[in-house]
């Protein structure tokens, strides 16, 4: 808790997602054409650095977030559209869940994701929410 | 009673705007009740070998989706069991006890279930949640949200709105659009507005939940909050929405360094008629597990867009007090409603708006309307920018900080221009359908959308989709403004997004401050424990709170009152007890010097020869004297009447105040007061001199009417005090009495 904010007291320490330094994203570099949205967006160690924070701060779910979020940093956009829309009511099968899971797993080892939506899809059978 | 006849009373009572409003008997049946609704469960807890078996009254086999979320993600079983042992009554009774700490309370808090939570709040009184709500909220510091959007959905417009409310000191501006696909553009120019009233502040706009993953992923947001949760499975799943799509929504958003905090609220499950019988504050209860299940550094409740439903029922306001503090006790960051528009009755609003302002929350308002009401498409306003100079004055009388500031006409015109003109450059650069100078001139001083010309929405329609569907993000936003001389915007916005490369601000309750500085629950965490703890402005912030536009230096008021000394006024050697029938004049102590002119702006030298002239036209003689040892229109009247020789005389002060009086009344008894100054003219001054002419000469006399206008002390007490205390400082205790020589004739 004691790097907190990181923004003041460990900015040299900060990468971006794209991995380069946080002192690179400067308004020459960006004028000069030399970043790119991924170059301003977070890193997963760095999500997982503020889930320590939270946790240390008596914000146990918060941190659990945190942590789901840092797997989900490499996960694009529209893929990420995508899962959402899978794990609303009814829109997809038990089984598709499940591959959904597996499929995070494999490729973003995003384990805790996986995870989650295991979860819900035991759920969603049981309260009948998945697709029909 | 038969209804031939009708009160002039209540038909005057039936017109009031607190009579506009719809009230309506509770029905627990179609969850019409705010709290305690018989059907509501009995808390109790059973939890096997790690496992929950049964929660508030139902078994793990009946679980529906939110309690087996609840179960699974949001109770601390380690501590539950301890937890549900403790009498509710205790809890009400730690919360308002100044003696336990915030943590204190949060460690049990955190295995309590819905039921439990709901029972602890039927003991606590609203006094009671206010004490509460202060020690609990997490952050030190509250702060404000405002609203802007407009319904012409202009570019010019919602940039400078955004820029004045950044100024104005909001922490947070929420857009939202009339038209679905204005979203990109709408996000665009209030990022750019606000990052020109103050750099820090953070942008939303509020539309679809995908959609608003789209705008935050492309840099156009810095935070999302309409992410709503409701407490019956059968609600959410209307909503299109599970406990874990929407926690996977919030995970989705902190991957890529946006903040967000999730929206309930009591009372949208019987407007969408899926209450299950259960009070609004018990599914409020399940809400509020939920999303701290989710993860959700926080919430925006106080009912919302539902507020009218709880306040047509009795308890309502009590109730969404009561859901606030329910938050914080969950170590949510509250932004409290106050939003939607509640009441007809300025009253009424303002009084509940007291249950969130006095004690603070994280966000008073989670959407204080910084635009007029009919621009406002939240369906909000309950306040708006025509309550901006009332609301800073409240922050002034009680010194309680709301989370804005007053701001000059000159700092709003200034950086509504600057604004405007920032979105212009980036339309320009972008390619987007031009705004003309003659837009950015209107947006500067306008209002509201009537203020702006009309504009062309089919093509910013099409360049808002084009924009949407291109790999176009805030890197092209802040280039734009790099190339057309907003160096100040673009450093803002990219410092937004270093932000969010160190993410800090997914803390629960954070903002960035004046220094562009992060302040959480983290840094910044609410330590009141009881009178000297805790927040309250002081210092720079008082300051800034204080100095109203409005507020004048105490010599302004004086000024128009002192002009060149009455050259015919001579003063002529100590007064003496007249021996002859007269009335005897005394004026104040600054009388024709350090004042010339009455509180009313009636010159001295006129008053004397209107009241010289009352005298006279009874055909009775008078003299005038000074008084130096009281500035007392009493005493310097009593002064007149023993040294007159019928034992009549008039005081005057030199604001205008009069008096008569008679040498065998007591000092502070009179025949005639005249307390109203600024009422009095020059013929009531001469009826003054009459009347006392009359008194002198044993005549029947009516005493002279005056208007009563009970509004001048409310418009003149600075004025009196600071003229009065002119007329103080001219007071010499041991000099006596002072005859003088008015240079002037009455006409007869």
């Amino acid at each position: 808790m004691s790097d907190y904010p990181l923004r003041e007291k460990a900015a040299d320490a900060l990468l971006t997602h794209s991995g380069r330094p946080l002192c690179e994203v400067s308004g020459e570099a960006l004028a000069a054409g030399k970043l790119r949205g991924a170059d301003l967006r977070v890193h997963a160690d760095t999500l997982r650095q503020q889930a320590g924070i939270a946790s240390d701060g008596g914000y146990p779910q918060l941190a659990a977030n945190l942590l789901r979020a840092a797997e989900l940093t490499n996960v694009p956009n529209e893929e990420m559209l995508k899962i959402y829309e899978s794990l609303r009511p009814e829109r997809a099968s038990y089984d598709e869940l499940q591959r959904l899971a597996d499929y995070l797993e494999r490729n973003y080892s995003a384990k805790e994701n996986a995870a989650f939506i295991r979860e819900a899809a035991a759920v969603y059978r049981e309260r009948n929410l998945l697709r029909r | 009673m038969t209804q031939t006849q009708r009160s002039k009373r209540f038909e005057l009572l039936a017109k009031r705007d607190i009579n506009k409003e719809t009230y309506v008997e509770p029905w627990p049946e179609a969850g019409l009740i705010v709290a305690d609704s018989p059907y509501d469960p009995q808390p109790s807890l059973s939890i096997t070998a790690g496992t929950v078996v049964e929660m508030d009254g139902v078994a793990q086999a009946d679980f529906d989706a939110l309690d087996r979320f609840i179960v699974s993600h949001a109770l601390d079983l380690a501590v539950a069991d301890e937890a549900m042992a403790i009498p509710s009554q205790e809890y009400a009774r730690m919360l308002a006890d100044i003696n336990v700490p915030r943590e204190a309370i949060a460690r049990l808090i955190a295995g309590c279930t819905p039921a439990k939570l709901t029972d602890i709040m039927r003991h606590l009184n609203v006094l009671e949640m206010m004490m509460g709500l202060t020690k609990m909220r997490i952050r030190r510091q509250p702060a404000n949200q405002a609203h802007v959007t407009n319904w012409r959905e202009h570019p010019a417009l919602l940039a400078a709105d955004a820029a004045e409310a950044a100024l104005r000191g909001f922490a947070e501006v929420e857009t939202t659009v009339r038209v679905a696909r204005f979203a990109p553009l709408n996000a665009l120019a209030i990022l750019v507005g606000a990052q020109t009233g103050r750099g820090g502040v953070l942008t939303q706009c509020s539309v679809e939940e995908a959609l608003g993953l789209r705008l935050a992923m492309k840099g156009l947001t810095s935070y999302a909050e309409t992410l709503s949760v409701y407490g019956t499975e059968r609600t959410f799943v209307d909503g299109d929405d599970t406990p874990w799509s929407k926690a996977f929504l919030a995970s989705a958003y902190a991957s890529r360094g946006v903040k967000i905090r999730f929206t309930s609220g009591t009372g949208s499950e019987a407007l969408m008629g899926r209450a299950e019988k259960k009070s609004m504050l018990y599914l409020e209860a399940r809400c509020l597990l939920v999303v701290k299940g989710a993860g959700s550094q926080g919430v925006q409740n106080g009912s919302i867009s539902c507020i009218a439903l709880p306040e047509a029922l009795p308890g309502g306001v009590r109730a969404v007090l009561a859901e606030n503090l329910l938050a914080a006790m969950l170590g949510l960051e509250v932004a409290a409603g106050n939003d939607a528009l509640a009441s007809h009755s300025s009253i009424r609003k303002t009084a509940k708006l007291m249950l969130q302002f006095i004690p603070g929350a994280d966000f008073i308002f989670s959407g204080y309307s910084a635009i007029p009401k009919r621009d406002n498409l939240f369906g909000g306003g309950n306040f708006d920018a025509e309550d901006f100079d009332d609301y800073n004055t409240l922050q002034r009388d009680m010194q309680i900080d709301g989370g804005v500031q007053p701001i000059s006409e000159d700092e709003a015109l200034n950086i509504r221009q600057m604004a405007a003109r920032a979105i212009q450059a980036v339309y320009r650069e972008l390619d987007l359908p031009p705004i003309t100078d003659e837009e950015v001139e209107a947006a500067t001083v306008a209002h509201s959308s009537d203020d702006m010309p009309e504009r062309d929405i089919v093509p910013d329609l099409e360049a808002a989709d084009a924009f949407m569907a291109s790999d176009r993000d805030f890197v092209a936003v802040i280039q734009a403004l790099q190339v057309s001389g907003f160096a100040d915007v673009a450093d803002n916005i990219l410092e937004m997004g270093r932000q969010r490369i160190a993410a800090d601000y997914l803390q629960p309750s954070a903002i960035f401050d004046a220094d562009f500085k992060v302040r959480s629950a983290i840094n910044d965490a609410n330590d009141y424990t009881g009178p000297g703890s805790g927040y309250r402005p002081a210092g720079q912030r008082w300051a800034a709170m204080q100095g109203i536009p409005q507020a004048k230096s105490p010599e302004g008021f004086v000024q128009p009152h002192s002009g060149a000394p009455l050259s015919r006024l001579v003063e002529i050697g100590p007064a003496s007890k007249g021996l002859q029938k007269e009335v005897l004049l005394a004026v104040g102590p600054a009388f024709g010097r350090g004042l010339t002119t009455t509180i009313g702006g009636l010159a001295h030298e006129d008053v004397l020869k209107a009241i010289l002239s009352g005298i006279a036209g009874e055909g009775m003689i008078a003299r005038i004297l000074r008084v130096y040892h009281s500035s007392d229109c009493a005493a310097i009247g009593y002064v007149g009447a023993r040294l007159s020789g019928s034992g009549i005389g008039i005081g005057l002060q030199s604001r205008g105040t009069a008096v008569i009086h008679q040498k065998d009344l007591a000092p502070l008894n009179n025949l005639e007061l005249f307390p109203q100054s600024p009422s009095l003219t020059l013929a009531t001054y001469e009826a003054i001199g009459r009347n006392a002419a009359r008194y002198a000469l044993g005549l029947a006399t009516v005493p002279v009417a005056v208007k009563i206008d009970n509004g001048a002390r409310l418009r003149l007490i600075v004025k009196t005090a600071l003229l009065h205390r002119r007329e103080t400082d001219e007071v010499d205790p041991d000099k006596r009495p002072q005859a003088l020589r008015f240079d002037w004739e009455p006409d007869l």
